[in-house]
């Protein structure tokens, strides 16, 4: 395992045991991922829930707003840093493990990449550091703008990333160039407006905002019911101001997830019937709630099914037919050549089955919350504190399965249908190399979540500071280094 | 002048803009045990880049995705090439960047006292290893034909490189000092000032070295005047520095530094990549670089974009522009009496 050869080219020593450079490189590349999109959700939603708040304690002067635009500002805050600091890595992969991809799309993929950190990292951190140290030096209305230039910078974020990860599901813009070997733009505004991403984009928001509400909604609901009678005036608002914000978000989850079916129907067929494990083409096509297939996921042995109901997810009529897997499987045979052009169906299955129940069960949990709060003292049951406890997860793990779901149903490609994941990665760099990163950035990664989630329920178990309008330093100094 | 060329001075101009901005922050980190004596200097010291840094630091990643952008061919090879090299680089980015924002959260000696390890370890080992990567880079790597790196994590560890790396460490340390000096008062400012004079011999030696040095590898008369214009900031902003005139000798350490930059990229170019195994290998501007279409849109990106950045990020330093002291940290006694 410790050959030295394995640290050079890759070659007939390219291997750890029965992994090689491209198993090790894929698994990096999830965990990475999905670590790090734990976090940018959280950001993108409570950046904006905070500047609603701070902008609540500029308009009324009310120091309720203050105090709670403090206590969240600092959760906020706890979850930012780690998400920018495994922003580095996300962009530094490229390079290091998929370097062959980096060349062939390189002349489109990387413009989104670049603008992406020219207009929106260096707004973010920029104005962050405005916010968190200008609360006695900006003038009030300059330090608002701060934090609302956050928020914005954050969504731009989304966007570009958005753009340059839809190229890979529907890639268009371009032109094959035989001679250089790789794909060239010929048309950025395509790429930026790409049907794709433009689903993508507020699908993406959305469930961010459903992050950040529940999240907000999670906590606040905890210390109204473990802490009854104390801080009401902060946590009771926050309880409405999440739930709703939860719930409006996991509507706009909801239609904006329809529409990417049926964009995904017609783009990337494939990943829609893996999506329902539907092996035969049919129409109309069942809606499947459970089907259970051969553990190699290439037949289905028993399944229970909504006659018409993928049919109208995906077409938008009862009776619109939709493609099976094996008839894809060879259609693609014969465009693509021989291969297997069937993504994991088990996993894409389940995942896309969990991230729905997912952020279904965080809006019912929003819905219940507002319901209790009818009540000036909602009763404190063991199960209503178990979900306020559960909700600020349940997104976390919806938004992980999402993404699992959209890069794994996109399998064998790396870009669909120009490239294929296995041609992507780097031919320089031994599997010993990648092997040693996996396990760095992993365990650092694990140290990093420990320490995160210790102070996240420190900081959440501590109530704002009294407001004193007399000492503007009293709130302060958690906030500051 | 070509847009290959234009996007090799706009990296260039990131990378320098990189290296003087975080140069002085990495500076900051190294010295935090030297100058902070106790926990409210070490609150001091690190106040003073504490806006900042984040800000900082997202020029790397600018010019990280701007190299992707404008040649994908450099961008590939350089990052799977140093392969290693850059992990620790980014291990060390990762843990300091979550110290410095971690380390104020929870008032406790025990605590403060290992994310200041953490600070000290993460801004030594990137200012260290971006010197060594910088000189690789002008120097060049094995390279076959196929643009591939052919060399190991220990090719980079050469004579050369390593004085680069060594070159850059003390930079950024004195770099850091002068900073240090220039934004605080009371003793942090004074315990800064001490160490500009041996920082600052050293770092004339080891810049020195490097830069002559690098003028063996492809020297002309430009670089030359670069590096000896960098030489003569360096000497300036340290007789600055000794005649107490902090904003000048911080002026100069930061010229030091782009002008080293600047003759590192000018003896590079118009190679981005060389190869050490047969020059007509070797990556340029021409061959690792995007389409004319992509170079112009990043172009007018970049033209519209920087400008506002500058201008924002230097509404930043103005604000927080005011000099640091003990009495702006009020110690928790004197706190609860108030």
């Amino acid at each position: 395992m410790w050959d030295l050869r394995l640290w050079g080219r890759r070659g007939p020593a390219g291997k750890v045991g029965s992994m090689d450079a491209i198993d090790l490189a894929r698994w990096q590349f999830g965990i990475v991922t999905v670590y790090h999109f734990l976090f940018v959700p959280i950001t993108i939603g409570l950046s904006a829930l905070v500047a609603g708040l701070h902008t609540a304690w500029y308009r009324t002067g009310n120091t309720k707003y203050r105090r709670m635009t403090q206590y969240w500002g600092k959760l906020f805050l706890i979850n930012f840093a780690i998400g920018v600091v495994t922003g580095i890595v996300q962009e530094f992969q490229f390079g290091m493990n998929w370097s062959d991809y980096s060349k062939f799309v390189g002349d489109i993929f990387g413009a989104p990449l670049a603008i992406e950190g020219l207009l929106a990292f260096f707004l973010e951190s920029t104005f962050l550091g405005l916010w968190i140290f200008g609360w006695d030096k900006l003038p009030k209305k300059v330090h608002l703008a701060s934090i609302w230039l956050v928020a914005i910078g954050t969504q731009l974020s989304a966007y570009f990333i958005l753009a340059a990860n839809s190229w890979m599901q529907w890639p268009l813009g371009y032109t094959y160039n035989q001679a250089s070997g790789r794909a060239e733009l010929h048309d950025f505004g395509a790429v930026l407006t790409n049907k794709v991403a433009l689903v993508t984009f507020p699908h993406t928001i959305a469930a961010s905002f459903l992050t950040g509400g529940a999240f907000m909604l999670g906590i606040a609901l905890w210390h109204l019911l473990r802490r009854p009678g104390k801080h009401t005036d902060l946590f009771r608002p926050a309880v409405k101001l999440g739930a709703i914000t939860t719930l409006v978000a996991a509507a706009a989850v909801m239609i904006t997830g329809d529409i990417q079916a049926k964009i995904m129907t017609e783009t990337q067929p494939m990943k829609m019937a893996a999506a329902e494990a539907l092996y035969e083409t049919s129409a109309p096509a069942p809606f499947s709630i459970l089907t259970i297939g051969s553990l190699d996921g290439s037949k289905e042995i028993w399944s229970l099914k909504v006659p018409h109901g993928l049919s109208f997810l995906a077409t938008g009529t009862t009776t619109g037919q939709v493609e099976g897997i094996n008839d894809l499987q060879q259609a693609y045979e014969q465009r693509f050549g021989p291969g297997t052009y069937t993504p994991n169906v088990p996993l894409t299955y389940w995942s896309f089955r969990f991230m729905i129940l997912s952020g279904v069960l965080a809006a019912a949990i929003a819905l219940l919350a507002l319901w209790r709060l009818r009540r000036p003292r909602p009763r404190a049951t063991k199960w209503l504190i178990r979900a306020a406890l559960a909700v600020p997860l349940l997104p976390l793990v919806g938004n992980s399965f999402g993404w699992i779901f959209t890069e794994m149903g996109r399998q064998p490609w790396i870009v669909f249908g120009l490239m294929q994941t296995r041609d992507g990665v780097s031919p320089s760099v031994g599997a010993g190399s990648v092997l040693t990163s996996l396990i760095v950035l992993t365990l650092l990664y694990g140290v990093l979540a420990v320490v995160e989630v210790f102070l996240l329920l420190r900081f959440a178990r501590e109530v704002p500071a009294e407001a004193d309008s007399s000492d503007p330093e009293a709130a302060e100094p958690a906030f500051l280094y | 002048m070509a847009l290959t060329d234009i996007w090799f001075l706009l990296i260039a101009v990131l990378w320098t803009g990189y290296l003087v901005l975080e140069g002085f922050d990495f500076g900051v980190g190294m010295l935090l045990p030297i100058v902070g004596r106790d926990a409210i200097d070490r609150k001091v010291t690190l106040r003073t880049i504490g806006p900042v840094w984040d800000g900082n630091e997202v020029w790397l990643l600018v010019a990280g995705g701007a190299t992707f952008a404008a040649f994908p061919f450099w961008y590939a090879t350089l990052f799977s090439g140093f392969y290693l090299a850059l992990l620790i680089i980014l291990v060390a980015l990762i843990l300091r960047g979550i110290a410095l924002e971690y380390r104020g959260k929870i008032d406790d000696a025990t605590w403060h006292r290992r994310w200041d390890l953490v600070i000290v370890g993460g801004s030594a080992v990137p200012a260290l290893l971006w010197g060594v990567a910088l000189a690789n880079i002008v120097r060049g790597v094995p390279m076959g034909a196929d643009h591939e790196f052919a060399g190991s994590f220990f090719t980079l560890l050469n004579p050369y490189a390593l004085l680069g790396g060594l070159t850059t460490l003390l930079l950024f340390a004195l770099h850091g000092a002068v900073f240090l000096a220039l934004k605080t008062h009371g003793d942090v400012h004074d315990r800064a000032l001490k160490v500009v004079p041996p920082l600052g011999i050293a770092s004339v030696v080891a810049a020195a070295g490097f830069l002559g040095w690098t003028q063996t590898l492809d020297g002309s008369w430009i670089t030359w005047a670069l590096a000896v214009a960098a030489a003569l900031c360096l000497i300036g902003g340290l007789i600055a520095s000794r005649l107490g005139r902090e904003g000048w000798a911080f002026l100069g350490t930061a010229a030091t530094i782009a002008l080293a930059s600047a003759t590192l990229f000018t003896t590079l170019y118009p190679n981005v990549l060389p190869s050490t195994t047969d020059p007509a290998f070797s990556l340029t501007t021409l061959n690792a670089a995007s389409t004319p279409y992509t170079l112009k849109i990043m172009t007018w990106v970049a033209v519209i974009f920087t400008p506002l950045v500058v201008l924002y990020q230097g509404y930043t330093y103005w604000v927080f522009r005011a000099r640091l002291g003990r009495t702006d940290f009020p110690t928790p006694v004197q706190k609860v009496a108030s």
